[in-house]
């Protein structure tokens, strides 16, 4: 069994990391009765024995006695990490895991990533490498931050720099929150920017997350489970979205959005946790959804979101989960991927499902949908045979569709109302190791981004399709 | 003579117990007892307490699906897998052949070379290596290139026979077609045949003749596994007429593949049907063969939605360049006879000319081999294994999709991280037309 590490960093990254936390020990708890620590929980959990001094612990087969996250803690504020420590979940980390500083970084990417890049460098890749050496096998490396603040994108970007330098061969996998247009904090623009560029640059896969695709999901969820005349056929706790089950009691504010997200990871880690017909593996992910280097963003859908109890025969319900997961509704992020073009596409259930079904349905659904022309059938599928808590089964659609192209160019548009007036530049350029250069390079990089989708998304691009095949003397 | 299996990556893992199991299953079975010894010999050895030991070895880059298969054989009660007869390590392939192939091939290429080796040493006398992959993934695919290409070198008088599963035309992994390529054009160097599944096939198989509602991949490899058990197991042929055929592979290559440049072999059983309609079956020899041989000549995949408007060509110089409508050309073809009265089959319907490419003796084109003993169950079984155009179609599908990503440059930089070159990407393309065009031809 592969083992990965998680990295939170900054307010959002640590409370999406935490519920991720919660709910996979729910997930385990469920499937695991017996408390023996098995190769599923070892993927993301050590076994602690506590009379250990050197921290060692039970290999996968023993009983449970501490069990401990493979994950380092960052943030530049104490807020956020100090209720983890004093929380229900506090025993899952020791103190060491984490990295912390009381002054926040003033919604600064270029204090997030060169101050604090700079003062925590060491600690950070000391502890990074801890981690890594509690693993067996390091499969992944999976970063969660937000855009729009400082810490975690700019201090959050450096790790994945870090990353890239120290483990090159482990791959790094970002979930990155993205602000939505009304977002208070006004430079998010700049700071989102300024990651953008960190992440198409060194990540090899990163899966955006936008705030406004998860509050439309979670108050349309809230609508469906309380208005009164439709409460006979909604389930009342949509486990997507609630945390129940789980070690933390009350629900805070944010708790219902970070669910959404936390139970994207549960998916898309899913497979590499627990048994299926159809393995996949983390590294397959990338290998069969990025076909070029820079273009590795992947939408994703989870479905069902809106869990109607009582619609009708089973297939029914399962064939709709197939057509809900290209719905626009259904998206975390704010896009159409029916109406752009399909790079790749992969389809990652859970639970009961068949060979057949998932090939009734991709038949079924193909007509409906572009892809490139020179990947027609880019379809990667998997299925694992645990489904998520309350589920009978689910699905996780991870799209490299060029619909992105139009979140990217908002972002940019944002950015340049803010860059044209030179507003709040002075903050960032004060900053030792930034330049002015730094925000007309990011603005490049994210530019050639869109163009790069764009040109795919045009229909004239057929290129050298059906390019003369190599032809043999007879 | 034995037979030694080598099992690669998640499929060549799943579809390998299965192959056993039919085999045991069979050789267990009341009929079967004039072949058992001969049966087992070539895929058994006996432990210690005189317990069935596959001879078999596992390989894969990661724990799950191995882990699975040695402990459904020994949980079966019937035979088990050898207890270090297998290697794994902890992370896949990745569905990369560059990754099975540059990396973890030559990485653990000491430790699989020494569980073969040892498995061959416990044969008396070795009749071949059985080696079963997908094409699809990185494991199989690359891994297994990797250790095609070892045998070979250490084991060069030794007959070496790929069992390959092509993925479904969509749906699996997105790379495949590229993998499909590089694995497809190393191994037809490497390897003295390649016998061919294609998924989408035997999935018509499971959906229409053996009426399965949900078809899982289990369904799948029962149904290859039971193809492969109908050639695999002992028979009387043309050279042991007699007693049991104790060169199988041997005497399979011999009469099928008789140029090195074509060396794909397809399969075709008939009747398929679900275990419960069997007792109520009652098929003839003549209907079946002559059900098999329109099977052949019009390139149907199952003995439903044939073509019967095909015919031969009468005409020799029709075929070649212009080839008649539909019409699909053998080079050579192995009938296998298992059932009741199978002394009054007559199989001289192959036999005809006009199958057959001109620049062969008649004599070197049919063989048949039979058995009285019914095969699983089926009171009458006739399989055909054969080397014709019929993989063409598919082959050409596989090329033309890799082909067009190629043109892209699409997926390309994560091979050429691990250190294949575009050039390399080129020649397997060059070895592939050269195939498509060899068969095209015929």
């Amino acid at each position: 069994m592969t083992h990965s590490v998680i990295i939170q960093v900054g307010q959002c990254g640590n409370q999406v990391g935490c519920r991720f936390w919660d709910l996979a020990l729910r997930e385990h708890a469920h499937v695991n009765k017996n408390g023996v620590y098995d190769e599923a929980l070892s993927s993301f959990f050590r076994n602690v024995d506590p009379r250990r001094s050197d921290g060692g612990g039970g290999a996968p087969g023993s009983r449970i006695t501490a069990l401990k996250a493979r994950a380092v803690l960052i943030d530049m504020e104490e807020g956020v990490l100090s209720q983890v420590l004093s929380g229900p979940l506090q025993q899952l980390f020791s103190s060491t895991q984490l990295i912390s500083n009381s002054y926040g970084s003033g919604n600064n990417w270029a204090v997030g990533h060169h101050t604090y890049g700079s003062v925590y460098h060491e600690q950070i890749v000391d502890q990074i490498r801890r981690a890594a050496e509690h693993c067996d096998c390091l499969q992944c490396f999976f970063l969660i931050h937000s855009m729009g603040g400082g810490t975690g994108s700019g201090l959050g970007t450096f790790v994945l720099r870090l990353l890239e330098d120290e483990f090159p061969d482990v791959c790094r996998i970002v979930t990155a929150v993205y602000p939505s247009a009304e977002d208070d904090v006004i430079t998010s623009p700049y700071n989102s920017v300024l990651a953008m560029r960190e992440l198409t640059e060194h990540a090899h896969c990163v899966l955006p997350v936008e705030n406004q695709s998860l509050m439309d999901i979670v108050s349309k969820i809230q609508l469906m489970s309380h208005s009164s005349k439709s409460v006979s056929v909604v389930k009342k706790d949509c486990t997507i979205i609630s945390g129940k089950g789980g070690v933390s009691k009350s629900e805070k504010p944010f708790d219902a959005m970070n669910n959404i997200v936390a139970n994207l990871l549960l998916s898309i880690t899913s497979s590499s946790r627990f048994e299926g017909s159809l393995n996949v593996d983390l590294s397959e992910i990338t290998m069969n959804l990025v076909p070029f280097p820079r273009l590795h963003y992947l939408v994703s859908s989870l479905t069902p979101l809106y869990t109607l109890a009582d619609v009708n025969v089973p297939t029914r319900r399962l064939d709709q989960m197939f057509s809900d997961a290209f719905s626009k509704e259904h998206q975390l992020m704010t896009s159409d991927p029916r109406r752009a073009m399909y790079l790749a596409c992969a389809l990652m259930l859970r639970g009961n499902v068949h060979m057949s079904d998932l090939r009734r349905n991709i038949q079924r659904l193909r007509p409906t949908l572009k892809f490139v022309p020179w990947n027609q059938e880019g379809w990667k599928t998997g299925v694992c045979s645990v489904p998520p808590v309350g589920h009978a089964h689910s699905l996780l659609a991870l799209a490299n569709n060029t619909c992105v192209r139009a979140s990217f160019s908002d972002l940019r548009d944002r950015f340049t109302r803010l860059y044209r007036k030179k507003a709040h530049l002075h903050h960032y350029v004060c900053v030792d190791g930034m330049e002015v250069s730094g925000f007309t390079e990011a603005l490049h990089s994210l530019s050639d981004l869109i163009e790069q989708y764009d040109t795919l998304a045009t229909p004239s691009h057929t290129l050298p399709l059906n390019a003369p095949r190599l032809s043999i003397a007879t | 003579m034995s037979v030694v299996t080598v099992q690669l990556g998640q499929c060549g893992n799943q579809i390998g117990p299965e192959v056993l199991s039919t085999v045991y299953e069979d050789s267990t079975g009341a009929h079967a007892r004039t072949y058992k010894e001969c049966s087992y010999e070539r895929f058994f050895r006996e432990d210690a307490e005189g317990a069935l030991v596959a001879r078999a070895v596992l390989i894969d880059m990661e724990p799950k699906v191995i882990a699975q298969t040695i402990a459904k054989a020994s949980g079966s009660g019937k035979w088990r897998y050898g207890e270090k007869s297998h290697f794994c390590q902890k992370q896949g392939s990745g569905n990369n052949w560059a990754n099975g192939y540059y990396v973890h091939g030559p990485q653990h290429k000491d430790v699989v070379e020494d569980l073969v080796r040892r498995e061959v040493e416990r044969c008396d006398r070795l009749a071949g290596i059985f080696a079963m992959m997908s094409v699809a993934g990185g494991t199989g695919s690359g891994v297994g290139t990797y250790v095609t290409q070892c045998l070979r070198d250490t084991y060069p008088h030794s007959f070496i026979l790929n069992h390959l599963t092509w993925p479904y035309g969509t749906g699996e992994v997105i790379v495949q077609n590229y993998n499909s390529v590089l694995t497809l054009s190393r191994l037809y160097t490497l390897s003295d045949a390649l016998v061919v599944h294609e998924n989408d096939t035997v999935h018509k198989i499971c959906s229409q003749l053996m009426n399965i509602k949900h078809i899982s991949v289990s369904d799948l490899n029962k149904v290859i596994a039971h193809q492969l058990g109908s050639m695999l197991q002992p028979a009387y042929t043309t050279d042991s007429p007699a007693h049991y055929s104790r060169n199988p592979i041997g005497e399979m290559l011999s009469s099928l593949v008789c140029h090195p440049e074509y060396k794909l072999l397809s399969m075709l059983n008939i009747p398929h049907m679900a275990q419960t309609s069997l007792e109520y079956s009652a098929y003839t020899w003549p209907g079946l063969l002559k059900h098999l041989r329109q099977m052949l000549i019009a390139n149907a995949r199952m003995e439903e939605g044939i073509d019967w408007k095909v015919c031969v060509p009468s005409n020799r110089a029709e075929g070649g360049r212009n080839p008649h409508v539909g019409f699909n050309r053998s080079l050579s073809n192995l009938l296998i006879l298992r059932g009741k009265e199978v002394s009054s089959a007559d199989g001289g319907a192959f036999k005809e000319s006009g199958l057959y490419v001109p620049w062969l003796p008649a004599d070197g084109t049919f063989h048949t081999w039979h058995s009285p003993v019914p095969f699983s169950g089926y009171e009458k079984l006739a399989t055909l294994i054969s080397n014709n155009q019929s993989l063409l179609n598919p082959l050409d599908n596989i090329v033309q999709k890799a082909w067009n990503m190629f043109a892209s440059r699409a997926y390309i930089h994560q091979y050429t991280k691990f250190g294949i070159s575009e050039d390399d990407f080129l020649e397997s393309f060059t070895m592939l037309e050269q195939i498509l065009s060899s068969y095209t031809h015929l």
